[in-house]
């Protein structure tokens, strides 16, 4: 249906063309759903597969299932110790620009005044930073206060990117509360301290929610600087613990992989469960131009 | 109903709710980024402690200019970015449209695609890493049964199939992310424009061409400047898939500076390394705002 139909400017629609474009777009979901969840499918498998059986004829269905690696992760491997780095890590920044974030998103979401335009174009542009152009003088500065390889080592530069990320998607998910009942508070004689207090607030549980989620998986995820400031397994994070491992004689390619559905589960968890919001403060403010 | 005074009452407070988080900012971020500059001007070999810290100009700068290893780097990270952000903005802007319709199991669609967006990226980089790893691995299993490849092959020793995975991978990582910045875009769309676009008996193509694209541009290109300024910063999966191999023909800039700050401990040249890609970043970032247009966030309703 080329020539004839071009020579129209407005083409006519016909039913078996849609028919056809119907079976296409389903089939090319299908072979897109398959790519997204292949690799975690075959993690699984693997991870549950002893390591002899692993490059040798690999079979699409598990053969035999064995727990050996999960066991040797938390028996011999003490992969405790970096779930619990980055529990603490992780949750520490969270709470933290979840604080200081909140006072300042609801200046810019709803206080007028001047330079606003440019404190919002300022927090976006540095989270668009690129983290290695800060490593060598961090690096500096936390050895000079002895604190690489500890928490506020990892804590303090994690605020480079959690701080703007929470204070810009806050700012954007605060918006888009209605301002009705404010408005309402100050007419009959609430103060500014009020209004925030007893009613944006309570309004903006899950917008908290959802910021310090996102928040918390990015802190979670980080790698560069995890990598850079610590020195060995106490205080290494999950992705860096996942990372470095290393088998005595060749890479223990069951026990990763048993690290990597570890690492995976809680993100995947609260990511389907929390999924519509997540995806509203992803792209709150970002397309909203 | 606003008067002077209260609106300067309002920016008093306004400014110090913010000031928090612009302090916490501007010395993590800001005065570091000044440091990593007064560094670069200087000679610093964390090796070499008795060299001291002499100021040496812009020499790190003229350094780099020479070094083909930094060429090469920047070059990898040009192809990696174009590359991948192609495949990602095509495949994104189909599951956008995907997602925006209306069919069975969009829910568990929509959820999938989150996925791999969420887990970490040294997680993804060794799950692809796994699925073409020796010659056993279940890539080559399943090309081979395929009949695509004659024999299973060694992918990580040749810089061309070496780059298959990474490409791969990111593309798998953040597609999703992509897919998600467009389909806010495509529901900013005004639907009654299909419904006139139909009543005159437009079919799909016609729809997409005339109205989804043109309308989407907005949304595209601010996705075009956060994946091109994620691309130049790609660290943690070619770290982990091939830790910038064989040789240095995978190295992009991030890690090359990583290895010049944490491996060879040249402080002064690693900053240099590292003002190089801010101004790279910046300058791109710039070039999108002010040459294409884009205004990122900024809706001030």
């Amino acid at each position: 249906m080329s020539r004839t139909v071009r020579a129209v400017r407005v083409p006519s629609r016909k039913t078996a063309g849609v028919h056809w474009g119907q079976w296409v777009f389903g089939a090319a979901l299908v072979l897109l759903m398959l790519f997204t969840l292949f690799p975690f499918y075959w993690a699984i498998v693997a991870s549950l597969t002893p390591d002899a059986a692993l490059f040798r004829d690999p079979s699409l269905w598990p053969q035999h299932i064995i727990g050996d690696h999960y066991r040797a992760l938390f028996v011999d491997r003490d992969f405790i110790t970096p779930i619990r780095n980055s529990l603490i890590v992780a949750g520490t920044t969270t709470i933290f620009c979840l604080c200081v974030g909140t006072l300042a998103a609801y200046a810019l979401a709803r206080l007028e005044f001047k330079g606003k335009a440019a404190i919002m174009a300022f927090i976006l542009a540095v989270t668009m930073f690129p983290q290695i152009s800060i490593v060598s003088p961090l690096y500096l500065l936390l050895r000079s206060l002895h604190l690489i390889d500890t928490y506020p080592g990892l804590i303090m530069p994690y605020m480079t990117f959690a701080m703007p990320l929470t204070v810009w998607v806050l700012t954007g998910s605060i918006r888009q509360i209605p301002k009705d009942l404010e408005e309402a508070a100050h007419v009959d004689g609430a103060s500014r301290r009020q209004s925030f207090t007893k009613i944006l607030l309570p309004l903006a549980v899950p917008s908290l929610a959802t910021t310090g989620i996102l928040t918390f998986i990015y802190c979670w995820n980080e790698f560069l600087f995890a990598l850079s400031f610590t020195l060995g397994p106490e205080r290494q994070t999950v992705p860096v613990a996942i990372a470095l491992f290393r088998g005595q004689y060749q890479v223990p390619w069951g026990e990763i992989l048993a690290a990597a559905v570890v690492a995976t589960t809680p993100v995947a968890a609260l990511v389907l469960f929390f999924q519509r919001r997540i995806v509203q403060g992803l792209t709150a403010g970002a397309v909203k131009g | 109903m606003k008067t002077i005074s209260r609106l300067g009452h309002e920016a008093r407070l306004g400014w110090t709710l913010v000031a928090p988080a612009l302090a916490v900012i501007g010395l993590i971020a800001i005065f570091p980024l000044g440091w990593t500059v007064w560094e670069s001007l200087h000679l610093h070999e964390l090796r070499m402690p008795w060299l001291g810290q002499p100021f040496v100009g812009l020499a790190n700068y003229v350094e780099i200019a020479k070094d083909p290893r930094f060429w090469a780097a920047l070059a990898h990270t040009a192809f990696f970015t174009v590359v991948s952000i192609t495949l990602e903005l095509l495949i994104g802007l189909f599951l956008a449209l995907a997602m925006n319709r209306v069919f069975r199991g969009r829910g568990f669609v929509r959820a999938a695609v989150l996925v791999p967006w969420a887990i970490p990226t040294v997680v993804a980089a060794l799950l692809w890493r796994f699925i073409f790893e020796s010659q056993g691995g279940i890539a080559n299993a399943l090309l081979v049964d395929a009949h695509i490849l004659k024999e299973s092959m060694v992918w990580f020793i040749q810089t061309a199939t070496a780059w298959v995975p990474v490409v791969l991978a990111d593309v798998w990582k953040t597609t999703p992310f992509v897919a998600l910045l467009l389909l806010a875009g495509l529901q900013n769309i005004d639907l009654s424009l299909y419904e006139a676009a139909a009543v005159d008996g437009a079919n799909a193509w016609w729809q997409l061409r005339h109205i989804t694209l043109p309308l989407l541009k907005p949304a595209i290109l601010v996705t075009l400047v956060f994946r091109t300024l994620d691309g130049f910063r790609v660290f943690d999966l070619i770290y982990v898939l091939t830790g910038g191999g064989p040789g240095t023909s995978t190295e992009p800039v991030a890690l090359y500076t990583f290895n010049a700050l944490l491996q060879n401990l040249r402080f002064g040249y690693g900053s240099a390394l590292s003002v190089v890609i801010f101004a790279i970043t910046f300058g791109l970032a710039l070039l999108y705002v002010r040459g294409l247009g884009v205004r990122l966030g900024g809706d001030e309703t």
